[in-house]
C-alpha cells in the first residue's frame, strides 16, 4: 500500500503538487490522468525519490519513504519510464540482470532467471544476446519490463512507458501488462496523458490537474462523472471518438 | 646512435610518469567537476588559465618554487632535473584530461541516468557501470591530446637540466647542427604518433567494442612503458657521493668546457654526469643548491646577477670580491679563472665600421641614429646595458633579441649593423669583426671561472682534478675550440672540440 499524505512540490515558485492526500490498496491498478506540467509525474515519482517532495510524506506499508535508504527504496520499486533506458553497452541479459546484480545474486542464477523474465513479458529467448540498438521499440520496451520486475518488486512505477509506441503496440504491451499484474499481484502505479488507455487498463482513475485531485473514481464511475470540466472535457474526448467510430460504422 | 636511444627512453619516462600523475589528479577533479559544477566550474577556469601560461616558462617557475620548498621544508627536494618536469608536464596534461572527462560524464545520455537512479544504483555505481563507459570514447580522446601535447613538451624539460629529446633540439640549434635538431624533432613527433596510434587503437577498439584492439593497444603501451623503464634500473644515481654532476648554459663554449670537465675527472676515476642548457639564472642558484656540482661562469655575469652589483672592478679585485662573496654566502668555492674572458663587446664588420667611422663605443652611439642592434636574449635585461645607455647614451633606430648564433647571421646578412658579441667567440675572427673599445668602462671583465658547489666541497681530489684547468686557456684557444663546433663546414661535436683543446692546454704546457 502507497500512502501520500499533503504532499506539495514547487519547481521555483510554480506550485506542481499542491497538498495531495490519496491512498494506493495493495494489489490495485491505480492510473494517473492529466495534461502535461498537470503534476501527475511529479506525484509518481515522489514514491521513489526521483523527485524529492517539499512537504508532506510518503509512506509504503506505512514506512516513510523519505527515511528508507534510497536504494534500498529503489530496488524494492520497479521503475518503467517512457525513454526506457536501456544501456547500450550491455547485451539484453546483462540489462535485465542489473537489479539482482547490484544486490549480489550470483551470475549462474542469470541464464534461467532472464530466460523466465523474458517469457513473462513474451519475448522469445533468443534475445538475450542481443544489443538493444537491436531491438524494436516495443520489443526495447518489453525488456524495460522484464528488468524492472527482475528484482522481485512489490510495486511498479510507470512513466507514460508506452508514449513511445505505435498504437497497436501500445494496446498490446499495456494488456499485456495488466495480466502480469493480476497475476503477480503487482501494486501498481501508472502516469499517462491518455484517457482511453486508462480506461482500458485501471481499477481506478485519479485526474490530475494544478497539482490537485480533480476526480478519483473506478472507469465505469468515471464516465458517469458530473463537475470539473477539465475532466468532462477528457472523458468527452474518448466519449466522442466512440461515437464517431460507430457512426462510421454504421454508415459505411 | 646510443645517445639516442637513451634520449628517447628518457623522454619516455618522462612522459609516461606525467601522464600517469595528470591522470591520478584529473580523474577524480574530473569526477567531482561534474557532480558538482559549482565545483567544477572554477577549477576547470584555473587549470585553463595554466595552460596559457608557455610551457618554457612553466618549466621555469618550478625551479624557484620547488627551491622555496625545499628551504621551507629542509626537506631534499630536487628543484633540476626529474621532478619539476614531471610536475609541469603533468599540470600541463591536466586540462584535457579534465575537460574531456566532465564532457564525458555530463554528456551520457539523460534517460540512462534516469535509469541508472530508477534501478537503485549508488552514485559509484552508475559512474563505474554506465557513465565511465559510455564516456570513454570522449575521455579517451582527452587522454590522447594530453599525451600528444606532453611528448611535444618534454623536450622542454631539457632546459631545466631533465634529459629529453630536446637535449638533441636546444644543442643542436646552439651549435647549428641541423642535423641534432631534425633527429630530435623527428624521434620527438615519431614517439607522440605511435603513442597516439595506440591509443586511438584503444580508443577505437572501446567504440566499436572490439576486444582484441583495446588488448592490443594497452598490451604494446606496456611494452613501451617497460622498455623505457628497464634498462634505466642500471643507470640511476644509487652511490651519488662518486657521481660528479656537471652543468652548463646553452651555448658552444659552455658544452665544451663542461665536455672538457667531465673528460678531466672522468680520467682521475670519478663518474660525471651532464645538466646541459640551464638558463643563465637558474646555473647559479643551481649550483649552490647542490642540483649540479660544477660549472664554467663569467665573473661579470656572477657580479651583476649574483652579487647585483652595478659598478666595474679591475679583473683581479673582481674576481678576489666574488671569491669571498660566494664562499662566504653560499658555500661556492670560485676556483680560479680559466684564462680567457667572455665578455660582452660591441661588435661590427670590419667593411661597415670604417664605412661609418666608428672605432669606439663614443663614435657608436654617436652614429647609433641611424644603426640597428642585434643583442642576444639576455643583454638589454643586464646591468650592463644600463650602463651603457647611462654612460654612451646611444639611441638605436632599431634593437632585436636573437639566439645567441642567429645574432650573428643577422650581421652577416646586414639585418643588422652591430651586436652584442662574445669576445671569445670563434666568429670574430673567422667573420673579420671588430669589437669596440669601452673607453667609459661601462662594460664589466668576463673572466670565464670554473665554480664548485658546496656538496662537492669534502672531496679536495676534485679540486685538484680541476685546478688543472685553472689559466690554461687562452683566448685564442677558446676562440678555435669555439669555432670548430659553430662553423657551417665541417662542424665537429664539442666533445671533439673538447678533446682537441684538451691537447691543446697539454702541447702548451710543454
Amino acid at each position: 500500500m502507497i500512502a501520500f499524505s499533503h504532499v506539495t512540490k514547487a519547481y521555483g515558485d510554480r506550485l506542481v503538487v499542491d497538498d495531495v492526500s490519496m491512498i494506493v490498496e495493495k494489489a490495485a491498478f491505480v492510473v494517473l490522468v492529466g495534461q502535461s506540467g498537470a503534476g501527475k509525474t511529479s506525484l509518481l515519482k515522489a514514491v521513489n525519490r526521483l523527485v524529492q517532495i517539499d512537504g508532506g510524506s510518503v509512506r509504503i506499508d506505512g514506512e516513510d519513504v523519505a527515511a528508507m535508504q534510497l536504494t534500498d527504496l529503489r530496488r524494492r520499486v520497479g521503475y518503467v519510464f517512457q525513454g526506457v533506458g536501456l544501456f547500450p553497452h550491455m547485451s539484453v541479459a546483462q540489462n535485465i540482470w542489473i537489479g539482482p546484480r547490484l544486490r549480489g545474486t550470483p551470475d549462474s542464477a542469470r541464464p534461467a532467471r532472464v530466460a523466465e523474465l523474458l517469457e513473462l513479458v513474451s519475448l522469445p529467448a533468443d534475445l538475450a544476446e542481443r544489443l538493444p540498438a537491436q531491438l524494436s521499440g516495443g520489443q526495447a520496451q518489453r525488456v524495460g519490463f522484464a528488468r524492472a520486475l527482475a528484482a522481485n518488486p512489490e510495486i511498479m512505477l510507470m512513466d507514460e512507458p508506452f508514449g513511445a509506441l505505435d498504437p497497436v503496440t501500445r494496446r498490446d504491451l499495456g494488456l499485456a501488462y495488466r495480466a502480469l499484474h493480476d497475476r503477480m499481484g503487482l501494486t501498481s502505479l501508472l502516469v499517462t496523458h491518455d484517457m482511453a488507455e486508462a480506461l482500458r487498463l485501471a481499477d481506478r482513475i485519479v485526474v490530475v490537474g494544478d497539482g490537485k485531485i480533480l476526480a478519483d473514481l473506478p472507469p465505469a464511475e468515471l464516465l458517469q462523472f458530473r463537475g470539473d470540466e477539465r475532466v468532462c472535457a477528457m472523458i468527452d474526448v474518448v466519449r466522442e471518438g466512440a461515437r464517431h467510430f460507430s457512426v462510421l460504422e454504421r454508415n459505411g | 646512435m646510443s645517445d639516442l636511444l637513451r634520449l628517447v627512453q628518457a623522454h619516455l619516462l618522462l612522459s609516461i610518469c606525467a601522464m600517469i600523475v595528470a591522470l591520478a589528479i584529473g580523474l577524480p577533479i574530473a569526477i567531482l567537476a561534474a557532480r558538482r559544477p559549482r565545483i567544477g566550474a572554477p577549477i576547470l577556469g584555473l587549470v585553463s588559465l595554466l595552460q596559457t601560461i608557455p610551457g618554457l616558462a612553466l618549466l621555469a617557475l618550478f625551479y624557484p618554487l620547488l627551491l622555496f620548498l625545499g628551504r621551507a621544508t629542509g626537506l631534499p627536494i630536487p628543484a633540476l632535473g626529474f621532478l619539476p618536469a614531471l610536475l609541469a608536464l603533468a599540470l600541463f596534461a591536466l586540462l584535457p584530461i579534465i575537460r574531456n572527462g566532465v564532457t564525458a560524464i555530463r554528456g551520457v545520455d539523460p534517460t540512462l541516468v534516469e535509469a541508472a537512479d530508477g534501478l537503485g544504483m549508488t552514485g559509484w555505481q552508475r559512474l563505474a557501470k554506465v557513465e565511465l563507459p559510455l564516456g570513454a570514447p570522449v575521455l579517451l580522446a582527452g587522454i590522447r591530446t594530453a599525451t600528444v601535447w606532453t611528448i611535444g613538451t618534454a623536450t622542454l624539460a631539457t632546459t631545466i637540466g631533465q634529459p629529453s629529446l630536446g637535449d638533441l633540439i636546444f644543442s643542436g640549434l646552439q651549435t647549428e647542427d641541423w642535423r641534432r635538431v631534425l633527429t630530435g624533432c623527428l624521434a620527438a613527433a615519431g614517439l607522440a604518433l605511435t603513442v597516439d596510434f595506440l591509443l586511438g587503437l584503444i580508443e577505437g577498439g572501446l567504440a566499436q567494442r572490439r576486444r582484441w584492439k583495446v588488448w592490443t593497444g594497452a598490451g604494446l603501451l606496456l611494452v613501451a612503458a617497460i622498455a623505457a623503464l628497464l634498462p634505466l634500473g642500471g643507470r640511476l644515481p644509487s652511490d651519488k657521493g662518486q657521481t660528479v654532476v656537471v652543468g652548463a648554459k646553452n651555448f658552444s663554449e659552455q658544452y665544451i668546457l663542461a665536455e672538457l670537465i667531465e673528460m678531466r675527472l672522468r680520467a682521475a676515476g670519478y663518474r660525471t654526469e651532464r645538466r646541459d642548457n640551464l638558463g643563465s639564472a637558474i646555473a647559479y642558484r643551481a649550483l649552490a643548491a647542490g642540483d649540479i656540482d660544477v660549472y664554467v661562469d663569467y665573473s661579470g655575469t656572477l657580479w651583476a646577477n649574483v652579487l647585483g652589483r652595478t659598478d666595474t672592478l679591475p679583473s683581479a679585485a673582481m674576481l678576489q670580491a666574488l671569491q669571498r662573496e660566494m664562499a662566504g654566502r653560499d658555500r661556492v668555492q670560485l676556483l680560479g679563472a680559466l684564462g680567457f674572458e667572455n665578455a660582452y663587446a660591441f661588435a661590427m664588420t670590419r667593411a661597415r665600421a670604417t664605412e661609418m667611422g666608428i672605432a669606439d663605443l663614443d663614435d657608436l652611439a654617436r652614429a647609433s641614429g641611424k644603426l640597428r642592434l642585434a643583442t642576444d636574449l639576455e643583454f638589454q635585461n643586464r646591468p650592463e646595458w644600463q650602463a651603457v645607455e647611462r654612460l654612451y647614451r646611444p639611441q638605436f633606430r632599431e634593437i632585436r633579441q636573437y639566439s645567441p648564433t642567429f645574432m650573428y647571421r643577422a650581421l652577416g646578412d646586414r639585418s643588422a649593423d652591430a651586436i652584442t658579441a662574445f669576445s671569445s667567440d670563434g666568429r670574430i675572427s673567422e667573420m673579420q669583426l671588430i669589437t669596440l673599445p669601452d673607453p667609459r668602462r661601462a662594460l664589466p671583465h668576463y673572466d670565464a671561472v670554473l665554480l664548485l658547489g658546496p656538496g662537492i666541497g669534502n672531496d679536495p681530489g676534485i679540486a685538484a682534478v680541476l685546478q688543472s684547468l685553472v689559466g690554461s686557456i687562452p683566448i685564442d684557444s677558446m676562440r678555435a675550440a669555439n669555432w670548430m663546433v659553430d662553423r657551417d663546414a665541417d662542424k665537429t661535436t664539442p666533445r671533439q672540440a673538447a678533446e682537441w683543446l684538451d691537447g691543446k692546454i697539454n702541447r702548451d704546457r710543454m
